[in-house]
């Protein structure tokens, strides 16, 4: 059934819990399928059989079969079985109850007109500070305030998310504006971010690549091009990179030089 | 209380221009404009929804070029749209999410429901429940004024500065709190149209629940006043919570209120300085509480056309009129209680996404019994395949494609990958466009007759009909393939800017190209509508040999008061082909079959 729900034109799975989204939607694709087929054919049929020129007098009684009430209910039986045997504990397991923060890397992701702002805690694992009032869309996209020792180490970047692959990610995703949606295709992930809300999302990526975030709601007139740039590497890669962040935050932490 | 239907329209039946249409003249601005007959006030509604449809349509072909072609100059009309819209005949941002908005807006609100409810509702109910009039002839001509400025507003809106609103249909804010003053216009003919709607509804109840003819029990009404009268009970329902929502919405955009502005918001760099502490989901909720409810609306009005067509082509009465009924209550019934299916990523736990999936797949039970009923009517028919036939027949796979497509989109996991995406185009597309306005032009080529006296073209008719089913198809289905790659809505390059999306650009094209022949297509329609006007096959009065109480009177129908004398009703509404009768029609409103 995956394999039949990414035979229609899916993009890329790449997450622990892929197959399950693309597994339900193969399975309702193939209930769908089979009911309109069939009721095609059989309306089909009945527009041959019974048109006037075959049939010139209609019949008052009509049909008094009761299969169709056998079909009805075999439809909402399956429908039942779809939601809870697929649906709701997949939705229990992977969206309602996302995997904690200490058994996850932790990342912040905070939407806004028209970029994500990425935020990581920092080798401390703890994030620093912020206020709303420290926020300068150049320096200080989500107002880390570099006075907080628990911020000294926090890196901070503007729409690139890089994730190490096989490792549990809790994001908690919030808005600074207006209502955006994080939509990472390959990871089949998809939350609203809300203004005055912070949802936890998490997934665990099963393969490395370089993919996008897109937003998935209205946002405004740049709506279109708020476009993320998403990397899952392998666990060495991630370290390197997050050693580049590293040294960039202490480079810009230390005090400035006479000659600088 | 049923013989004095007279009075209950306040007297209109009889005063000054008598029940037999030739009574003392009328001056033109009573008769046409002002005119309080529900006949008239239907042809008003029709003309105006029908123009405001082919407005919403154009709206969407400037949307189309700037999919398929995004950032080039539209040739010819591009630079007529002025440089705060299309500058050098290219499309802006801003103007192509004002078309986006409008579009919804237009095509629901001053477009779909107006034809369903204010055309078809007024002008057919009072004849098939055999009343002369509706029971408030002046609330009916204030419901279509209402309407009529309020759709004014919308237009007026382009003009202003900064243009007409840009939030999308459904008006999330805090985006729509903070765009430019269009929103405040929307707002403004939003509570217009709501107003019209709430007394339009309040009408269409009163005039079925009070004015039914003698003999005609609520088991004996066409299955159409079923629909009308279902949906009346929606739009009561569901406004009121809208138009609280829409009020609230305009004081948080003109009085700095924060209903729905939380605190700690920082727009475009600066510090939000509303008062904070509001919530943006409420909207939302609210939003959703009416807009669901709407869609049956939408579609419940376009399944009592069908009915009505289906049982006349099909010279039988239809399988299961009782099943009809109870699932179209209960339908009903059921859409106030799945609104939360469209908010299932707002970070929704287990057990509030159980219960609106499940309520969700409950109400996909009437729906499939009703299409069940629709394709079991026709068994042991002998049906001819008319023009409204072909349209009709045409509604129940396309409906059917559109309900099957929601069952995906009505499970919360499956809806993580394809919520806010061409998916959910297609399949809310497929009930309103090859499903309602489908049915929608059967009833106008099925009633065309009653109201002018003239059939329309039956040649012009199926050139109508095969290019616009094709191009419909043509147009939507390929939305589902772009949904299922994860293209999402709403975006003014139609996904150019994403690596995800590159590979099926060219769908945007093929769906352009598709749009472009329906509206080739309507040109046969357009041409049929007014030709036939004059030109059209005079027919007699029950050109179909139908059974409901429309074809009891002259068609056109006498003036204010429809009937020459009070009808009485014998039986049900579909008793054709009845054993032993000698036609193969039995009108409900004569002694003998």
């Amino acid at each position: 059934m995956i394999e039949f729900a990414r035979s229609m034109w899916m993009p890329q799975a790449a997450s622990t819990h892929a197959g399950q989204v693309d597994g339900l939607i193969g399975w309702v694709h193939l209930l769908m399928l089979v009911l309109f087929v069939g009721w095609g054919i059989f309306f089909f049929f009945i527009l041959v059989r019974f048109r006037k020129r075959r049939n010139p007098k209609a019949n008052y009684e009509g049909t008094h079969s009761h299969l169709s009430r056998w079909v009805e209910g075999a439809v909402a039986v399956i429908e039942i079985a779809l939601l809870f045997g697929l649906s709701v504990p997949v939705w229990a397991r992977v969206v309602a109850n996302p995997t904690p923060a200490e058994e996850a890397m932790t990342i912040r992701v905070v939407g806004q007109q028209f970029a994500w702002n990425i935020h990581y805690p920092g080798a401390d694992g703890v994030f620093g500070a912020t206020s709303v009032d420290l926020v300068d869309a150049e320096a200080n996209p989500v107002g880390v305030d570099r006075d907080d020792v628990m911020a000294k180490d926090d890196i901070v970047t503007v729409n690139q998310l890089h994730i190490p692959v096989d490792t549990p990610i809790r994001i908690e995703l919030s808005s600074f504006d207006v209502v955006h949606s994080f939509f990472l295709p390959e990871m089949r992930v998809k939350q609203d971010a809300i203004p005055g809300m912070t949802i936890p999302l998490s997934f665990t990526a099963t393969a490395t690549g370089e993919w996008e975030i897109a937003c998935a709601q209205l946002c405004g007139l740049g709506h279109y091009r708020m476009r993320g740039f998403f990397t899952v590497h392998d666990q060495a890669g991630f370290n390197a990179w997050m050693a580049e962040r590293v040294a960039e935050v202490e480079a810009a932490s230390q005090p400035k030089g006479f000659f600088d | 209380m049923h013989n004095n239907g007279h009075a209950n329209a306040e007297g209109h039946g009889h005063d000054g221009h008598g029940d037999h249409g030739h009574g003392a003249p009328e001056s033109f601005i009573r008769k046409y404009v002002f005119s309080v007959d529900h006949k008239v006030i239907g042809i008003q509604y029709g003309i105006t929804a029908l123009v405001f449809l082919f407005l919403g349509f154009c709206l969407i072909l400037l949307m189309r070029w700037q999919l398929a072609y995004p950032e080039q100059a539209l040739p010819v009309i591009g630079r007529l749209f002025g440089v705060t819209r299309m500058p050098e005949g290219v499309m802006l941002p801003e103007f192509y999410n004002q078309l986006g908005a409008m579009h919804g807006t237009i095509m629901v609100f001053l477009g779909v429901v107006p034809l369903a409810v204010g055309a078809f509702g007024n002008y057919l109910v009072p004849l098939q429940v055999g009343a002369p009039d509706m029971a408030f002839p002046k609330l009916n001509a204030a419901s279509y004024w209402l309407y009529f400025v309020g759709g004014v507003i919308m237009l007026i809106s382009f003009f202003i500065p900064g243009g007409a609103a840009k939030s999308g249909w459904t008006s999330y804010p805090p985006l729509a709190v903070i765009e430019t003053a269009g929103q405040t216009w929307w707002l403004l003919g939003m509570v217009f149209l709501i107003n019209s709607s709430l007394l339009g509804s309040v009408n269409i109840i009163t005039t079925i629940v009070q004015l039914r003819a003698p003999g005609l029990k609520f088991m004996r009404l066409p299955f159409f006043v079923w629909a009308q009268l279902v949906t009346s009970l929606l739009l009561l329902l569901a406004f009121p919570p809208l138009e609280v929502a829409g009020f609230m919405q305009l004081l948080d955009r003109v009085a700095g209120t924060s209903f729905f502005m939380p605190s700690g918001l920082v727009i475009s760099g600066e510090a939000y300085t509303g008062s904070g502490g509001g919530n943006a989901l409420l909207w939302q909720h609210l939003f959703w509480f009416l807009a669901h409810p709407e869609v049956y609306v939408l579609i419940l009005p376009a399944m009592g056309i069908v009915c009505e067509v289906l049982a006349n082509n099909s010279r039988k009465p239809l399988y299961g009129y009782k099943a009809l009924v109870y699932s179209v209550i209960f339908l009903g019934f059921m859409s106030f209680v799945v609104w939360a299916h469209h908010m299932f990523l707002t970070g929704m736990g287990t057990a509030i996404s159980t219960f609106f999936q499940l309520t969700t797949m409950i109400i996909s039970v009437p729906s499939i019994i009703i299409l069940t009923v629709m394709i079991l009517s026709l068994w042991g028919g002998s049906i001819r395949f008319t023009t409204p036939m072909l349209f009709a027949l045409a509604f129940i796979p396309m409906f059917g494609i559109g309900g099957l497509t929601g069952l995906p989109l009505g499970l919360s996991v499956a809806d993580i990958h394809l919520h806010d995406t061409y998916y959910v185009i297609g399949h809310f597309h497929f009930v309103v466009a090859p499903g309602t306005l489908l049915a929608l032009f059967a009833g106008i080529y099925y009633w065309y007759p009653k109201v002018t006296g003239r059939r329309m073209n039956d040649t012009l008719g199926r050139w109508h009909f095969w290019p616009s089913l094709v191009c419909m198809v043509g147009t939507f289905m390929p939305m589902f393939v772009l949904g299922m790659a994860g293209v999402s809505r709403r975006l003014y390059d139609g996904g150019a800017t994403y690596a995800h999306a590159q590979d099926y650009l060219w769908i945007n094209q093929l769906i352009t190209f598709s749009s472009w022949g329906l509206a080739l297509a309507q040109v046969f329609f357009i041409v049929n509508f007014f030709v036939s006007l004059k030109n059209g096959e005079k027919v007699e009065d029950n050109p179909w040999q139908g059974t409901t109480l429309e074809w009891a009177t002259t068609s056109p129908p006498l003036g204010h008061g429809n009937f020459e004398a009070p009808v009485t009703v014998y039986r049900g509404p579909y008793e054709y082909s009845v054993p032993r009768a000698k036609r193969d029609f039995s009108p409900q409103h004569l002694k003998r079959i």
